[in-house]
């Protein structure tokens, strides 16, 4: 707190903290250990913690029996494809209201916002009866789509809120030199924005990869995402820790990566503005 | 300061997100709200019939949905304690200029980038599994017989799995809050001899309040909806133990092709989530005056 400490005190709570923090972050750590054992040694009583015969044989495994790569590129497809696609969408529309805010613009954000609040279950019936119909059950199209609808929402939110911090002076000149709608976005705002957008983007990547509701229910096999991959180790015949370990540290790790660098704005996208 | 020029030109920048999330949300919220009025399997499909609220008098009076309801709320309020309180104190503690302060922090955030699939299968064996889990090695090293986590305890294990991926987010949020408390308050209280305690009752937790709720109001939005992880542990069981809202639904559309129950069932889940939606937007429009 604010009053002076001691040595002592300051070593202690040092030991503290990182024991709290060791403690929280020990699954990931002990997953990662793990996928580096045999699978005899993942299931040894007493636990090895770091003296085994460290191997590289269950990264492989995971690729060989299930074909991994191609969960994880449907992952990366969707992640990324279906965020780009909606930034096409959000940033026009978050820059309509940012710049030139009508009447209504804060319902309607407030609007937007509230879909982001019903509950996956209220719509599951009819999405999964329409996309039967449609043929876009276990489709990239169709669980693309769901994954943009999603994410739209908080993509405007977050481009909204970037794009409320940067000065409109600036906005205004390039206006009064002449300069068309177009250029305006393309010249001036683009260039200030980008950042905004990075993180915005970031973020939305993050939550689409980790969706688990939608992904394991429009999906089977072909347009499957690394969710339902390690779904798949639910149901798992004979030893597989060492496996799930190391197809788990494959569907985390570039995640956990962009997570880091992410910290602040998700904050920021996460209660929409309410915390900075 | 908008001209008419560009108002017109907003309107049209704006429309075809709001086109595209009002066919994603009134489209399929009114054809569930016109199914659940309905009675219609996916194993009769020509026998449609309108039955109009009965579904949902079957769905109230069905002692699986009372069991699902009762699950949701301990779920989600026991996951609101634990991560609000640890959050509270995990947040104090990163908060402090120890060695390391931004190490500690990534790890501490880590678990709410792991997916949710990944998070429950590692613990439902890696940590829980009562033979070779890590938890039975350290029950049996301190002379404890280990526990049989996911048949006796299925509730607490999903607790503890869920509680542990929200954590992280509770911790953030509210260190994020707590960073933002001006070093002069500070100083001052400390001039002015305050305790740790009083320190925290009167200047901190005032001052993350409205961080507390804000993280309160998201989670309960995010719990009401926990799915893959019971999906990929307890499928709802032993008997029903572990089924909740969302999980009751998803087994009654996909799994007993009822249609009408099933979206009876969602529609529910819908005004249960608005209850909480309404007082978040709350806030969350105050802020936007501001």
């Amino acid at each position: 707190m604010a009053m002076k400490k001691s040595t002592s005190e300051r070593i202690g709570v040092t030991v503290l903290a990182w024991v709290v923090a060791f403690l929280i972050f020990f699954p990931i750590l002990w997953t990662f250990i793990t996928s580096f054992k045999s699978e005899l040694d993942a299931i040894a009583m007493p636990p090895k913690f770091l003296f085994f015969h460290w191997t590289l044989e269950n990264y492989f495994e995971v690729q060989s029996r299930s074909n991994y790569l191609r969960f994880a590129s449907n992952s990366i497809i969707l992640s990324v494809g279906a965020n780009i696609i909606g930034l096409l969408f959000a940033v026009p529309a978050a820059w309509s209201m940012a710049f030139a805010p009508g009447k209504r613009t804060k319902d309607l954000l407030m609007w937007m916002l509230s879909t982001k609040m019903m509950p996956a279950v209220g719509v599951l019936v009819p999405i999964y009866l329409i996309f039967r119909n449609l043929h876009l059950l276990d489709n990239l199209i169709g669980i693309g789509i769901v994954l943009l609808l999603l994410n739209l929402p908080l993509l405007i939110w977050m481009l909204y809120t970037y794009f409320k911090e940067i000065p409109v002076d600036i906005l205004e000149a390039a206006r009064m030199d002449g300069a068309s709608l177009l250029n305006e976005i393309v010249y001036v705002l683009t260039p200030m924005a980008v950042p905004g957008i990075a993180s915005t983007m970031l973020l939305a990547i993050i939550l689409s990869w980790n969706e688990a509701f939608w992904t394991l229910n429009l999906t089977t096999s072909n347009a499957a995402p690394l969710t339902q991959f390690i779904a798949s180790y639910s149901a798992p015949e004979g030893f597989f820790w060492a496996k799930l370990s190391a197809a788990s540290t494959l569907a985390i790790a570039p995640i956990l990566i962009l997570g880091w660098f992410s910290q602040k704005q998700l904050v920021r996208g996460l209660t929409f503005g309410a915390v900075k | 300061m908008a001209t008419q020029q560009t108002t017109t030109a907003g309107r049209a920048l704006v429309a075809p997100s709001v086109i595209l999330l009002f066919i994603w949300m009134i489209v399929p919220l009114v054809m569930t709200l016109y199914f659940s009025l309905l009675h219609y399997s996916l194993l009769d499909p020509e026998n449609v019939s309108f039955i109009g609220l009965a579904n949902y008098t079957s769905f109230l009076s069905d002692p699986n949905f009372l069991a699902a309801l009762y699950n949701t709320l301990v779920l989600v309020v026991s996951v609101l304690i634990i991560s609000v309180c640890g959050g509270i104190l995990v947040a104090l503690l990163m908060d402090q200029p120890v060695f390391g302060q931004n190490v500690l922090r990534l790890m501490v955030i880590a678990p709410f980038f792991v997916m949710p699939t990944v998070s429950a299968l590692v613990w439902k064996n890696l940590l829980m599994n009562p033979d070779s889990g890590l938890f039975a090695w350290i029950a049996k090293s301190l002379g404890f017989s280990p526990v049989v986590w996911f048949t006796n305890w299925p509730m607490l294990s999903i607790i503890i799995i869920v509680s542990w991926e929200w954590l992280p987010f509770a911790s953030l949020i509210l260190l994020t809050a707590l960073q933002s408390l001006d070093e002069e308050q500070k100083e001052a209280a400390s001039l002015d001899g305050a305790g740790p305690i009083s320190y925290f009752g009167y200047i901190v937790l005032p001052h993350i309040a409205r961080a507390i709720t804000v993280v309160i109001l998201i989670e309960t939005i995010f719990l009401l909806s926990v799915f893959a992880e019971i999906y990929v542990t307890t499928s709802g069981g032993p008997g029903v133990a572990t089924t909740n809202i969302p999980f009751l639904v998803y087994k009654q559309a996909l799994l007993d092709f009822d249609v009408g129950g099933a979206s009876a069932g969602g529609i529910i889940a819908v005004i249960l989530a608005n209850v909480v939606a309404i007082f978040l937007m709350r806030i969350i429009g105050r802020n936007l005056e501001g």
